[in-house]
């Protein structure tokens, strides 16, 4: 690693400290590191989308014809419809015609609702629906093999997914009152659903909580490159040490000013 | 008339869209692909509504002095630096006057934002100011041959600098601003998570359970993985799919409505 990855490094472990800090308190350097983020992910989408989507969707459908003439003499002219559409919704700008945007977005709306409806009830509704009434494995109802009910291709674990999916859904069943067998039903329906939002959860803290250590790892692995830990950097210098120990001392004043801010702050109030 | 078109523009678009669905020929394939390229192209020039919001918002705080100004111009640095960056490239080893070109573009952006503020002398002093950067950025745009602007092809994707924005910047604070939401979930969940009544004890009992997979320190640990395993794949699954099945239903039933012109809050007022 050369020294100036080194400080692009740093750099990410100044940014991934002021994102941290926010647990303390909103602070200049968290606001830094929050606005930061807006404008480069602002910028990063602008590059993307015109390189990935209007270049090879437009650009290069019109790329045959002639600017000069509108492009009309290209092969595909009737690209440049959704282009003029795509112009209209700028109207916004405009208080006096910013109606004209309407337009692009009702064919917008249109088309994507047109295309929701049997693309959902094909995905979300009926291809879940045939996944969920598999024919029960009574042969292998309590696992292969050794009993085990943790078998999850067991056929009570199928019955538990047909019975848990259908209660569930009476559950969302309002237009009639969860009484007697219903609301028996509904009842293990909700057990089911509460299984699901705790595990959900379980699972979306982990989730983040690697992401935690994933972020540490990367500082651990800064300190290691700073200090040539694994002796095989043939781009070491002394600049690295110097460099990690500055910034060390740049946090160690934050956190003084900060203690000394909050000290000042309780005598003013006592 | 103003509304009209639109609302007659969602009805035939929207149907024609169900319809060719369930045409089988190879002309109701090509409208399909024309009309998914059509939605694309004009979603991609909505964007520029977005980058602009972000501009006016940054620039009313910048000139009104609100509240964190200052970071107004963190924001459109890395608007802008993204940009730059995204649609040049290096032609050979060196950068030449690749950075002395940026932060000339950069202080036509800043005298921009001083012309928008000042008044009388000043503002005319600060167009001269952006007309001197913007001389100095195209003369070193023109002779310098060591980089070029590319926008028909992605070669600014492959510029090291933009590269480094992304990976020095962009990941470290939006995977930090991930993992910033273990501590929030975790101490929400500390709160809300009281075993008050049966259905909560299960919503914690099974989070706990998927929460302790990981950890192989704990005696029992290969029953916590298999138990987390179980629950994951199988009354979670129910639960999850009697939601997805809901939203699909509730998808369709407000795509209806938006086609039929029943539902017009996307419309907007006027």
């Amino acid at each position: 690693m050369d020294l100036g990855t080194f400080l692009w490094t740093t750099f990410a472990v100044f940014l991934t400290m002021a994102t941290f800090s926010f647990l303390y308190k909103d602070n200049p350097f968290y606001k830094f590191a929050e606005h930061l983020v807006v404008g480069v992910s602002a910028g990063y989408f602008v590059v993307i989308l015109w390189f990935n989507g209007l270049i090879p969707n437009l650009f290069q459908r019109l790329a045959d014809g002639d600017w000069y003439l509108l492009w009309l003499n290209s092969s595909k002219p009737w690209y440049i419809i959704p282009a003029i559409l795509g112009i209209m919704m700028w109207a916004r700008f405009s208080k006096k015609y910013a109606w004209l945007s309407r337009w692009p977005m009702a064919l917008y709306i249109g088309i994507s609702t047109g295309l929701a409806i049997p693309l959902t009830m094909s995905n979300q509704v009926n291809k879940q629906l045939y996944a969920t009434m598999v024919k029960i494995d009574w042969a292998h109802f309590f696992g292969h093999g050794s009993f085990n009910l943790l078998d999850t291709t067991s056929g009570f674990s199928q019955l538990i997914i047909f019975v848990g999916t259908i209660a569930s859904l009476i559950y969302f069943f309002f237009s009639k009152a969860h009484k007697g067998v219903f609301g028996a039903v509904a009842k293990f329906g909700i057990w089911t659903l509460m299984i699901g939002f705790g595990a959900s959860f379980g699972f979306t803290v982990m989730a983040r909580i690697s992401l935690f250590i994933n972020r540490m790892q990367d500082v651990k692995d800064w300190g290691k490159v700073a200090f040539n830990y694994s002796g095989n950097n043939q781009n070491y210098s002394v600049w690295f040490p110097i460099v990690f120990w500055l910034f060390i001392l740049f946090v160690i004043a934050y956190i003084i000013y900060e203690i000394g801010y909050y000290l000042r702050s309780r005598t003013n109030k006592a | 008339m103003k509304r009209q078109i639109p609302f007659a523009l969602v009805f035939i678009f929207g149907f024609f869209t169900i319809f060719q669905y369930f045409v089988p020929h190879e002309s109701s394939e090509w409208v399909y692909e024309f009309l998914l390229d059509w939605i694309l192209i004009i979603g991609i020039f909505a964007l520029a509504l977005g980058i602009w919001s972000l501009w006016r918002v940054s620039i009313d705080k910048i000139n009104n002095r609100r509240p964190n100004w200052g970071y107004s111009y963190v924001t459109l640095a890395g608007l802008f630096l993204m940009i730059i960056f995204g649609f040049t490239a290096k032609n050979g080893d060196s950068w030449g006057y690749y950075f002395p070109f940026v932060i000339a573009v950069l202080l036509v952006i800043i005298m921009l934002i001083q012309t928008i503020k000042a008044k009388g002398q000043s503002k005319i002093l600060y167009i001269g100011l952006a007309l001197l950067f913007l001389i100095i950025s195209i003369l070193i745009g023109y002779f310098d041959k060591s980089w070029s602007i590319h926008f028909s092809t992605s070669e600014g994707l492959k510029n090291t600098m933009f590269q480094d924005f992304f990976d020095y910047i962009l990941i470290p604070i939006l995977s930090t601003m991930f993992s910033l939401l273990a501590f929030f979930i975790a101490s929400a969940a500390y709160r809300a998570f009281r075993a008050r009544n049966v259905l909560a004890t299960i919503l914690l009992v099974a989070a706990l359970i998927v929460m302790l997979r990981f950890n192989f320190y704990l005696p029992g640990a290969e029953y916590f993985a298999r138990t987390s395993t179980w629950l994951m794949n199988v009354p979670n699954l129910a639960a999850n799919r009697a939601i997805v099945i809901g939203i699909g239903l509730g998808v369709v039933a407000t795509a209806l409505k938006v086609i039929l012109g029943i539902e017009r809050g996307y419309m907007g007022k006027g």
